[in-house]
């Protein structure tokens, strides 16, 4: 009997790895897929059956790429433009999160609902006027049009505020008494204690504008500007079927970001289960 | 005497609490002008603005602007093509959302079994989290492709199924976006199935073992009851984002899919806006989506509040 469970449960986790693997294989495949194809010669595109490893590896196809649409310049726009909208977003968003976590002053609370309420705005009900102005201020295909309006949002600023308010009171306090202003108090005092919270809603911040992908694609108009998503999107479209030049643009595109993820994980995980509101 | 004394000292002290309300009120409005001005100009002014433009013939090319009234909101809501283009997101919400849960609820269950290579498993399944949205639509392009070549079709030649057309065919473009956004987003809903049912102390489940529930009945009983708030949240940011959905299938069906079988009210709207430039009518077509999405969510909450249970 006992003998009896015991083999089922051994059955039952076979099963369940087997499922798992599965579910695995069908994560990885497009990825292989991708790598696969970046390597191939036009001839061997159609084959059929589809052949996984090249007969002949055709590493100039990265090179072909790289000719065809400037990549290095989509990756330098990308990581200025997301490195300053994460940089802003971090800065005003202490200064914010201060405010609203530990001073108290009249009218404070309805300005933070005012500041939660822009939260359920979706950017596409005010895209079109963000473009006007944006165009207004001469900022039209131009880094500033990128950054500039996406330099404070709510979700930073609530973040950093539930943290700034599980530090004790009696801290301030102590500053106060040592005559420390509440500038010097937040950056003395507050923000080295906060570092974990800021490089978890940084991390966030900066993924989610990495991929944006809207806003690059209405405000920029030439190839010089182009983020990398939007780089790649005109590439995709104007390469049509040159499918071994596509997957070899996408795997660039791809690999330093999966990268980045496999040696910081942890980080990763901690960040989706902290933030659980991003999607 | 004394009672002077008193009087001074506390007026005394009123005015220094003043003076510090009023720093600190000083010092608030400084931290906050960098945040303000930003949402002020980019946020709450284009609300203004796009609720004026809804209002008004604005078109980019020919420069005519007039008052119309809600003209704009009665052109799409009485055309048949915006119902269609709502049809088709309710379509991609409708099979997206409950393939999602089903698929995502049953593996973190599977991986909460204090299994072995647990964090390996996260690991694959969260890789195309992180990708990149439109290097993935590009790969699935290919895969799809509907001549000899395309990884979809063998794959189905292997079952002794015959090629499809994919994103060339009306019946099955939305439903190849579908599965690629499913197969996209997994990981990141098992992440949060996973941290909720880790959250689940052990002691529930000992009570239930106890009073003679099998495995079936302590899912039913204990884990789906005490897991509700977070299913829950997976449904409705899968509701709002399934409204907002616009990358996968700009990138896969550029001019909305074969006869506007993908064509989503996002994709509607930034074609109506930044192709044909009718910022006017455009601005309308945001507003009715932003009703939709708030709409949804209170119709959600409602219901929520019945069957969501909190310890």
């Amino acid at each position: 009997m006992l003998k009896e469970t015991l083999f089922s449960s051994k059955v039952l986790t076979i099963i369940t790895h087997l499922l798992l693997i599965v579910v695995g294989v069908t994560m990885i495949v497009p990825f292989l897929w991708m790598f696969s194809t970046s390597l191939k010669d036009v001839t061997e595109l159609y084959e059929y059956p589809p052949k996984w490893i090249p007969s002949h590896l055709n590493w100039q196809n990265y090179i072909k790429a790289m000719e065809l649409a400037p990549f290095g310049r989509f990756y330098l726009n990308s990581l200025l433009v997301t490195f300053c909208i994460t940089l802003g977003q971090m800065i005003t968003a202490c200064l914010a999160a201060y405010v609203f976590a530990r001073i108290e002053f009249p009218g404070r609370d309805i300005l933070f609902v005012i500041y939660l309420s822009t939260m359920i705005i979706p950017v596409q009900v005010t895209i079109i006027p963000l473009f006007l102005i944006v165009k207004q201020l001469g900022w039209f295909d131009t880094y500033q049009g990128l950054i500039i309006p996406f330099i404070a949002r709510a979700f930073p600023i609530i973040f950093l505020r539930q943290f700034f308010m599980t530090l004790p009171k009696d801290l301030e306090d102590a500053a106060k008494v040592d005559g420390c202003g509440h500038l010097r108090f937040l950056w003395k005092i507050l923000l080295p204690t906060a570092r974990p919270a800021l490089s978890t809603i940084g991390l966030f911040t900066f993924l989610f504008h990495w991929r944006d992908y809207l806003w690059p694609l209405v405000i920029t108009n030439t190839t010089e500007m182009r983020t990398l998503p939007v780089g790649l999107r005109y590439f995709v479209s104007e390469q049509g079927t040159q499918f071994h030049y596509m997957m070899a643009a996408s795997i660039i595109v791809t690999i330093p970001i999966v990268l980045i993820y496999l040696f910081a994980q942890k980080q990763f995980i901690k960040g989706v289960t902290m933030t659980g509101l991003k999607g | 005497m004394i009672g002077v004394m008193n009087g001074k000292k506390s007026a005394k002290f009123h005015i220094f609490k003043n003076k510090n309300i009023r720093r600190n009120f000083w010092d608030s409005m400084l931290f906050l002008s960098p945040s303000l001005v930003v949402f002020t100009v980019f946020i709450f002014i284009p609300i203004a603005m796009a609720f004026y433009l809804s209002l008004m013939k604005w078109d980019l090319l020919t420069a005519d602007r007039q008052f119309v009234g809600l003209k704009n909101y009665i052109y799409y809501l009485t055309n048949p093509f915006f119902y269609k283009v709502l049809l088709n997101t309710v379509y991609f919400a409708a099979a997206h959302i409950p393939l999602d849960l089903i698929i995502t609820l049953g593996l973190a269950l599977l991986l909460n079994q204090k299994l072995k290579g647990l964090s390996f498993y996260r690991t694959i399944y969260f890789i195309p989290v992180i990708s990149s949205m439109v290097a993935v639509s590009a790969v699935w392009i290919w895969i799809y492709e509907p001549e000899s070549g395309g990884l979809a079709n063998y794959v189905l030649g292997l079952f002794g199924i015959s090629p499809l057309g994919w994103l060339h065919d009306p019946h099955w473009a939305m439903p190849a976006i579908i599965l690629v956004s499913v197969w996209k987003g997994l990981g990141y809903n098992i992440v949060i199935f996973l941290a909720g049912l880790q959250n689940i102390p052990d002691i529930y489940y000992e009570a239930a073992r106890i009073d003679g529930a099998n495995a079936w009945q302590q899912f039913r009983r204990v884990t789906l009851p005490l897991l509700s708030p977070i299913t829950y949240f997976v449904i409705l940011m899968g509701i709002i984002n399934s409204f907002k959905v616009f990358t996968q299938i700009e990138v896969m069906t550029p001019e909305g899919g074969p006869l506007n079988s993908t064509t989503v009210l996002n994709l509607y709207l930034y074609q109506e806006a930044f192709h044909k430039y009718r910022f006017g009518r455009a601005s309308a077509l945001a507003f009715i989506m932003f009703a939709i999405i708030l709409i949804i969510t209170k119709i959600q909450r409602s219901v929520s509040h019945k069957n969501v249970h909190y310890e």
